[in-house]
């Protein structure tokens, strides 16, 4: 057994090893036409050359496995085509190759085989995976394996995982010391397939319990009570994390309706469009990067951030200058202009772009996520945006509290003849918040192609919420959109997971109809004296 | 001498009109018009835009072959933007306005339910290319889509199945109209029939353009963890579609655990989304572009030429699907039928349409029943492959005809598997 082990861990190391022959008897039944076969293969390969049966396997998992009349070949990068029982290149490639395709239920076999496989590997990185891997997928038969596992295992975080799979496997032992020493050990667990398993125990079946020991039933009780008890806790917080996702993202579409909407009273209806304009240039930021610098391509929605901010700021300074500056003070005039400028810069798009969606695919350091337990997964992406909207929410207090621009933009909005006859340039000030709530609107687009879709229309599934979160928060508040915005975040969530999507939207619209007519100045009402007023 | 005058703009205007009806008339007993009807904008546009091209392209060929009866097809393209009462608008206008032989279009249930009066009182003929819910026969239409013995079924038999996963808990998850609601309904009592219980399914839906899918992933994932293996299966529609299999992805459910097949997302739909973390998600159609045949050869070919003539974006990423390849059947259909008929009167044509057949991109003889205005079509069931593609895992020995009254809708037995004729 020792010297399989050692055999095992130099093996996946060394390539040469590899190339020792597998009988290509074995290796036909892969591409069997039924599942059957095809896993009685797998398993036979497993058994018969542990060693040399990773990389076909792996190649079959990853779908470049595949037959050449009779010979199995492996598909390597570039056109390569390898022999799958000697490993060596076929140079020509044979003629008529035809990959082995597979189901989810072989691809299941699959990978628990290769999990076990590589509970020996010498890398701490991979044996972590397959201790993970082994545990979504654990039956008796895997006991001699674990046990030998566990006999090589020194990582203490590796050792509990098998230990755990170890317990799983030997609940149907005969000896009900065995089993309640398992049972004890799940209690550790915070997989809720362990409290599946746990639970018939505590069952009656007929007349007689499931578990004849009453001493394993009480420990199974107590057992799948702490597990509950951490799976609640998950998923309350994963409910939490949801809603506080949500919330960023509405505070992103909002933020820059903040600055144009609640601080300067110009009823942007184009706001929507500004934030496809974000959006379309991460679109085209990505283009780029595909075209010039395909190496840092994951990189491209750094250069976004810029971009983003600054089509969009500049979009913004054009409608403010061409249009909006001389409808000031006439809301009516304004909705209805800006309005007609959010038709305008749809159509433009449209006409760009096309009117289908365009893709933006993630980075692959935004995909995936971390698993904090194994019922609370909270991906990249999203907190990758949480994190985002902190940042600009920051960036943008400061700039309206420390800058000079921040106090003219103050100045202007409270008093504005006053600010004028102490020499602020009211019109250029004007244009400049104008042009930064646009530039924050265009963050925000950056941010959503990460998860929403980008095309023409996209503007108009955000225009409502976004004049909600402000209008809600209190116009004139940024404190005000950023409690609104988490807050219809976090609300929505809990009641989508309680109500369903569907009606969550009518709900919140209801409320929010409730609450204006009960509270029109909104949760924080501005205190002191607006010069329109 | 005003009065004069008058009379002089008068005739000069009816002689231009004269002068321009006649070349009109002229021209239109030239061409055949047909009439395009799919969403170029809006929610529906990353699933409809590409049967425009596909009913251009085949209108394309058929000229370049000496057109239907010595003369040439003419589109009309008009675009009713996802909007269903649209749809109603538009459709009047190609019938009464362009006077169009024949519609190809509409995706949603909805947006066909909204031009079927327009059809029956126009009289028109409108070929609808995609899986639907059923519980529905009209005169003026062909459905060249599958019905859910088609598709839905085939598919929930298969994840019931040993190399399915033996499901033995479903989620069915759609957008909020009719045809998730309707084909959930024959889902449910189809589940019932094979004892599923009721506590062992999940019925959720979403908006159109939904976008946020944290919650309903979060509540498959605990749904699933309940005990025994578990199936979703998605009748999302439209660009939701890329956000819901992006959150599918980064929340790390593997279809080894929790399989999940789709009725509406095809290959075109998977081109705006990272299909790595997707591997062995199902589709189940009666045709993938992945398909090993000559017809299929052919028709992806011309498609991908057609495409880089076009200069559509991404063309040489262009896919073929199955509402494509329905489209295509459809037009095709529709032309042998006129042969046929020799002549494009609506009547004429549905009489000549019963019993045609065709040489499918599916690989298969395709047949339109004589009876029930639907094609006999195989079904295929398809496993997500990293590029994007699918790896066919099961399939019908062949044809299976269709049934537009489902069988587990109480009271579908008196109904008739015939249009009522006009």
């Amino acid at each position: 057994m020792h010297k399989l082990r050692l055999l095992l861990g130099i093996c996946l190391l060394s390539i040469s090893c590899a190339q020792a022959a597998i009988d290509p008897g074995l290796l036909r039944p892969l591409a069997a036409d039924d599942s059957d076969t095809r896993i009685a293969a797998i398993l036979a390969l497993v058994e018969a050359a542990p060693e040399e049966a990773q990389p076909v396997l792996q190649a079959m998992a990853g779908d470049s496995l595949a037959v050449a009349g009779e010979r199995v070949v492996v598909l390597g990068a570039g056109g390569r085509v390898f022999d799958a029982a000697s490993n060596r290149e076929l140079t020509p490639p044979p003629a008529g190759i035809e990959t082995i395709g597979i189901n989810n239920r072989v691809r299941r076999e699959l990978a628990s085989a290769l999990a076990a496989l590589r509970l020996f590997s010498a890398e701490r990185e991979v044996r972590w995976q397959a201790a993970q891997e082994v545990n979504q997928n654990v039956d008796a038969k895997m006991l001699p394996l674990l046990d030998r596992a566990l006999a090589a295992e020194k990582d203490p975080k590796i050792r509990a995982r098998l230990q755990l799979a170890h317990a799983q496997a030997s609940l149907g032992s005969t000896d009900a010391a065995v089993r309640l020493a398992a049972v004890k050990t799940l209690g550790e667990s915070s997989d809720p397939r362990v409290r599946q398993l746990l639970l018939p125990l505590t069952e009656k079946q007929g007349d007689t319990w499931v578990e004849a020991d009453s001493a394993v039933r009480a420990a199974a009780g107590t057992s799948i009570r702490s597990i509950e008890q951490r799976l609640a806790w998950a998923d309350n917080l994963g409910r939490a994390f949801t809603g506080l996702s949500l919330g960023s993202i509405l505070l992103l579409a909002a933020l820059g309706l903040a600055i144009t909407y609640g601080v300067m009273g110009v009823i942007n209806m184009a706001h929507g469009e500004l934030l496809m304009v974000g959006a379309y240039s991460a679109w085209a930021m990505q283009s780029v990067f595909r075209a010039h610098l395909p190496g840092a391509l994951d990189w491209y929605l750094l250069a976004a951030i810029p971009v983003g901010f600054l089509s969009a700021a500049l979009v913004g300074v054009l409608m403010e200058r061409i249009v909006i500056r001389h409808l000031y003070g006439r809301p009516l005039e304004t909705l209805l202009a800006t309005w007609g400028i959010s038709l305008f810069l749809m159509q433009v798009a449209r006409t760009l772009f096309g009117a289908q969606n365009v893709e933006v695919a993630n980075p692959s350091w935004m995909a995936g996520g971390i698993e904090l337990l194994p019922n609370l997964m909270l991906p990249w992406n999203r907190i990758i945006i949480v994190a985002f909207s902190i940042a600009v929410l920051v960036a943008m207090w400061a700039i309206l509290n420390l800058s000079r621009l921040g106090m003219f933009v103050r100045a202007v909005t409270q008093n504005r003849p006053m600010a004028g006859c102490v020499g602020v340039p009211t019109g250029r000030v004007d244009t400049l918040a104008f042009g930064l709530g646009a530039g924050i609107a265009g963050l925000g687009g950056v941010a959503l192609s990460q998860i929403a879709n980008v095309g023409p229309d996209m503007g108009q599934g955000y225009i409502v919420d976004s004049f909600m979160v402000v209008v809600l928060g209190g116009v004139g508040q940024l404190a005000g959109a950023v409690w609104a915005a988490l807050g219809l975040g976090v609300f929505t969530k809990f009641l989508e997971g309680w109500t369903g999507a569907v009606v969550a939207k009518i709900v919140v619209l209801v409320l929010i109809i409730v609450f204006i007519q009960k509270r029109p100045q909104g949760l924080f009402a501005l205190k002191g004296r607006f010069v329109e007023s | 001498m005003v009065r004069r005058n008058f009379m002089k703009t008068i005739s000069a205007v009816a002689v231009t009109a004269a002068f321009g009806l006649n070349s009109f008339a002229a021209l239109a007993a030239e061409t055949i018009k047909v009439g395009v009807l799919h969403s170029l904008s809006g929610t529906m546009a990353i699933s409809e835009t590409a049967l425009k091209e596909t009913v251009l392209m085949a209108i394309d060929e058929i000229n370049s072959k000496g057109g239907v009866l010595g003369r040439k097809l003419e589109p009309v393209v008009v675009d009713p933007a996802s909007n269903w009462p649209l749809f109603a608008e538009k459709a009047r206008q190609l019938l009464s306005k362009d006077k169009v032989a024949v519609v190809f279009g509409c995706w949603t249930s909805v947006s066909r339910k909204s031009v079927l009066p327009v059809f029956k009182e126009l009289n028109g003929l409108l070929f609808y290319p995609v899986q639907y819910e059923g519980e529905e026969l009209e005169y003026n239409v062909f459905y060249t889509g599958a019905a859910p013995n088609q598709q839905a079924i085939p598919a929930v038999e298969y994840l019931m199945s040993k190399d399915g996963g033996e499901a033995k808990r479903f989620v069915l998850l759609g957008t909020d109209y009719v045809y998730p609601r309707t084909t959930n309904k024959i889902l449910r009592a189809f589940l019932k029939s094979k004892g599923v219980a009721d506590a062992d399914i999940m019925e959720e839906y979403t908006p159109f353009g939904h976008s946020d899918y944290q919650t309903i992933i979060a509540k498959i994932k605990k749904f699933s963890s309940e005990g025994k293996k578990t199936a979703v299966v998605s009748t999302i529609n439209g660009d939701s579609n890329v956000p819901f299999y992006k959150e599918l992805g980064n929340a790390g459910i593997k279809a080894t655990d929790v399989p999940v097949v789709a009725f509406s997302v095809g290959e075109e739909e998977l081109r705006g989304v990272d299909t790595k973390p997707l591997v062995g998600h199902l589709a189940s159609w009666n045709y993938f572009m992945s398909l090993k045949n000559p017809q299929n050869e052919k028709f992806t070919k011309a498609y991908r030429a057609w495409a880089v003539k076009q200069k559509l974006p991404n063309a040489d990423k262009a896919v073929t699907n199955d509402p494509m390849e329905a489209t295509y059947i459809g037009i095709n259909m529709w032309k042998q039928a006129v042969e046929k008929a020799k002549s494009t009167d609506v009547d004429k044509v549905i009489a000549a349409m019963a019993g045609q057949s065709f040489k499918a991109p599916s690989g298969f003889t395709i047949k339109m029943d004589e009876r029930n205005h639907h094609l006999h079509k195989p079904v295929f069931i398809g496993e997500i492959k990293a590029d994007g593609q699918f790896n066919v895992v099961w399939r019908t020995p062949g044809p299976v005809r269709a049934q537009p009254w489902s069988p587990f809708i109480p009271g579908n037995e008196q109904r008739k598997d015939q249009p009522e004729g006009r």
